[in-house]
């Protein structure tokens, strides 16, 4: 089911959560609305749902007006970040619930609720915990459980509200990873809401980024990643080094030669593996030091310090293979020659 | 003298360059500094003229003759003249301050204005100690008539959330009756079991107590008469058609109607509720409708329950220590007590069942979405249900007082 978003605004008292979005989801698409909390991710999600009514704007699902459609009759599925299972309920009946509870021409045979739910509690690799209640089960398991429970109505839409938000790193990684193979089996339209850019460059096919009730850029990973449309997307997007060129900065970033291109605007934006930094003769005049590196696993980070420069401009992070990190040959206080290969503008 | 300048300098704190160079430099020769001070009486003010150094080791003039010319009563004002000022630093504010903390005291004006501006700016400085803020209490007293306002306002915005809800109750019994929402007779049990017998202990024993405690009550009264007999009638009368169900009201509005905000506040802040939404599944027929059906059946049962327990605590009392036998007493309550009698408080209990189930799950469904919310949520639950019930019953009593029934 493809889903269209009109012109949805929505306020909150004096507090404008949404204003004036549009969106376009096509079917099928695995898509990830990212933004700093409080931007209005979930109240979009909650409006897609039905769970609240905008103030303005239309909500199209697969073409036909659904905004004043109850959220029972959109065909949804909705899992929770908190996973909302019923607690007095087994989790086979957590998963049988939506549709026991079906209107009794439409409400399958017991016979097929069973053999649905087994299936289903196969999908999501947890058929031996089918008699166990809720406070039994991990967190992984519990979210797991409510995916099931969401996706055993057949929804044609499946929404999800930070996910993985309640889970530690380890779990979120390989629910991340099954989450996506999910979506590759299933082919439901998805949206699911974000803080973590990580998570949603990682799980997404299309990503969503939103900033105080507006969409600020939409668009594969790859091409957010690569061409953010604005500052607070390139900021929000992977690790950036800013330079504010209308300050002291363009004097040594030219001086420098640090620069490979001309300015295109008043601040560049650096992504950290732009960067590339070489061991600085005595008298090349570099002012950066190496104050510091921190292992990220395949790469090096690099803490770079320049004192000419005071501020939060003082501090640069590039970042490089470990192999490459070796052949410099490296150590704290060492002064580096620095070339910035790369860089995106914004005024 | 070089030397001494040079010492001297350390302390200037500012001065114009205007007034560097001024007219009156001492001689050369001179071993210290000179400054002199002189007031000036004018119509209604005194004139200060300041000349001289007024440097650290400058010799200080007296200010007592000054002071005492600004003590006559005529003066409303100082001014100051500074033509022949020379050098000066906080030494000369030093005196400056004192004189003008005295003119403040005598309630004289000081025309600071004709001082130079950086002697000006000074001051300020000197005057400008910042409010201590932490020490004073908050001035955010609200008159009555905005107390008003806010209370007002908060009373219709309550009206109205109790008028949503039971808008929307009512919309899905008629659904439920319909037979178009979901409603689950295993959870009516559930519920039943749940506040009917589980809550027989406590209903016992505070019955027992209040027909106790009516009985010493009447006693002391009717007993002055000789009437002790008439207990039976105060009790079984006062238990069946008043307070064996306004007690069981309260009993259960903290039991039961506490516990129904704090159930369906947590679903709330689980999101189970919009879990529910999500699944075709109406949360009022779901959960409220239920719950309330089953505090309306239980009620008058546990009514009818209290009213035999109070008769015996008073029973109790009346039999051992005022002198009436068992069958007396029991024969005075079979011919007080009529059908009427119970049947207004079985109609007066549903009516509190209903109340008390309402303010129970609006309280749990209208709570916020973090965990202090739903103690919130239970606290005023309790509180509405009381009211509730205490202003419900005056009101069936006036108007059962009214029919003569």
């Amino acid at each position: 089911m493809s889903i269209l978003l009109n012109n949805i605004s929505k306020n909150f008292g004096k507090f404008a959560a949404l204003y004036d979005v549009s969106l376009e989801i096509p079917e099928g698409e695995l898509v990830a609305l990212l933004g700093p909390s409080g931007c209005g991710k979930t109240t979009l999600l909650r409006i897609i749902a039905g769970l609240e009514t905008p103030d303005f704007g239309r909500v199209l699902l697969s073409g036909e007006d659904k905004t004043e459609q109850h959220v029972s009759r959109r065909g949804i599925g909705f899992v929770f970040q908190h996973y909302a299972l019923f607690r007095h309920m087994t989790v086979f009946d957590n998963i049988a619930f939506g549709l026991r509870v079906k209107p009794r021409k439409e409400r399958p045979t017991e016979a097929f609720i069973s053999k649905k739910v087994h299936s289903l509690l196969e999908l999501v690799q947890l058929d031996w915990l089918a008699d166990r209640f809720p406070d039994q089960l991990s967190g992984g398991q519990r979210q797991r459980i409510a995916l099931a429970r969401a996706l055993a109505v057949e929804p044609s839409v499946l929404l999800l509200d930070e996910p993985f938000g309640a889970l530690d790193a380890s779990v979120r990684k390989d629910l991340r990873q099954w989450l996506r193979n999910l979506h590759q089996e299933l082919h439901v339209t998805s949206i699911f809401v974000t803080h973590d850019q990580e998570e949603a460059m990682e799980v997404a096919s299309q990503v969503v980024v939103l900033n105080q009730g507006r969409i600020e850029q939409q668009g594969a990973p790859a091409d957010i990643y690569d061409h953010p449309a604005n500052a607070f997307v390139s900021k929000f997007i992977g690790q950036t080094n800013i330079f504010d060129l209308s300050e002291t900065e363009s004097n040594w970033l030219q001086r420098a030669g640090i620069l490979a291109e001309k300015p295109q605007g008043i601040f560049a934006h650096v992504r950290p593996h732009h960067i590339d930094i070489v061991k600085a003769e005595e008298a090349s005049g570099s002012p950066v030091t190496l104050k510091d590196w921190q292992h990220l696993g395949a790469t090096i980070r690099v803490e770079l310090f320049n004192p000419q420069h005071n501020g939060s401009g003082a501090t640069l992070f590039a970042e490089m293979p470990n192999e490459r990190f070796k052949q410099l040959n490296l150590n704290k206080g060492d002064r580096v020659a620095v070339h910035i290969k790369q860089a995106h503008w914004f005024n | 003298m070089s030397l001494r300048s040079a010492h001297t300098c350390g302390y200037v704190l500012s001065a114009p360059t205007g007034m560097k160079n001024s007219k009156i430099l001492p001689p050369a020769t001179h071993s210290a500094p000179t400054c002199a001070i002189s007031a000036i009486r004018q119509a209604k003010a005194v004139e200060i003229a300041l000349s001289g150094d007024w440097v650290l080791d400058a010799q200080l003039p007296p200010l007592e003759p000054v002071l005492a010319q600004i003590e006559t009563n005529a003066i409303k004002k100082i001014i100051f003249s500074t033509t022949a000022l020379g050098r000066w630093d906080s030494m000369l504010v030093t005196e400056l301050i004192k004189l003008i903390d005295y003119a403040s005291q005598k309630g004289v004006a000081v025309d600071k204005a004709s001082l130079p501006a950086s002697i000006q700016g000074l001051l300020t400085l000197v005057s400008a100690v910042p409010e201590r803020v932490d020490a004073h209490r908050d001035q955010a007293q609200t008159s009555w008539s905005q107390a008003l306002v806010v209370s007002t306002g908060k009373a219709v915005q309550h009206s109205k959330e109790m008028l949503i809800f039971v808008g929307e109750m009512i919309i899905s019994t008629f659904a439920t009756l319909r037979g178009q929402a979901h409603f689950r007779r295993q959870d009516l049990w559930l519920y039943i079991q749940e506040c009917g017998p589980s809550a027989l202990p406590i209903v016992t024993l505070i019955s027992l107590l209040v027909g106790l405690i009516l009985a010493f009550v009447g006693a002391v009264q009717l007993s002055l008469f000789g009437a002790q007999i008439y207990i039976a009638n105060l009790v079984s009368l006062g238990m069946t058609r008043e307070m064996g169900g306004l007690m069981t009201a309260i009993i259960m509005s903290g039991r039961t109607g506490a516990a129904y905000a704090a159930q369906i506040g947590t679903m709330h802040v689980n999101s189970e509720i919009d879990a529910l939404k999500t699944m075709n599944l109406d949360p009022m027929a779901f959960l409220v409708l239920p719950r309330m059906l089953a505090l309306i059946i239980i009620m008058p049962l546990l009514c009818l329950y209290a009213d035999l327990m109070g008769i015996i605590g008073g029973g109790f009392v009346t039999v051992n220590f005022f002198d009436v036998s068992l069958t007396e007493y029991l024969d005075r309550t079979a011919s007080a007590v009529k059908m009427k009698d119970f049947i207004i408080g079985f109609v007066k209990c549903s009516v509190f069942g209903i109340l008390i189930a309402l303010s129970g799950c609006m309280r749990g469904m209208q709570c916020g979405r973090s965990a202090s919310a739903v103690g919130d949520a239970g606290t005023s639950a309790v509180v509405t249900a009381i009211v509730f019930i205490v202003v419900a019953d005056s009101v069936m009593t006036i108007i059962c007082n009214r029919l003569g029934i």
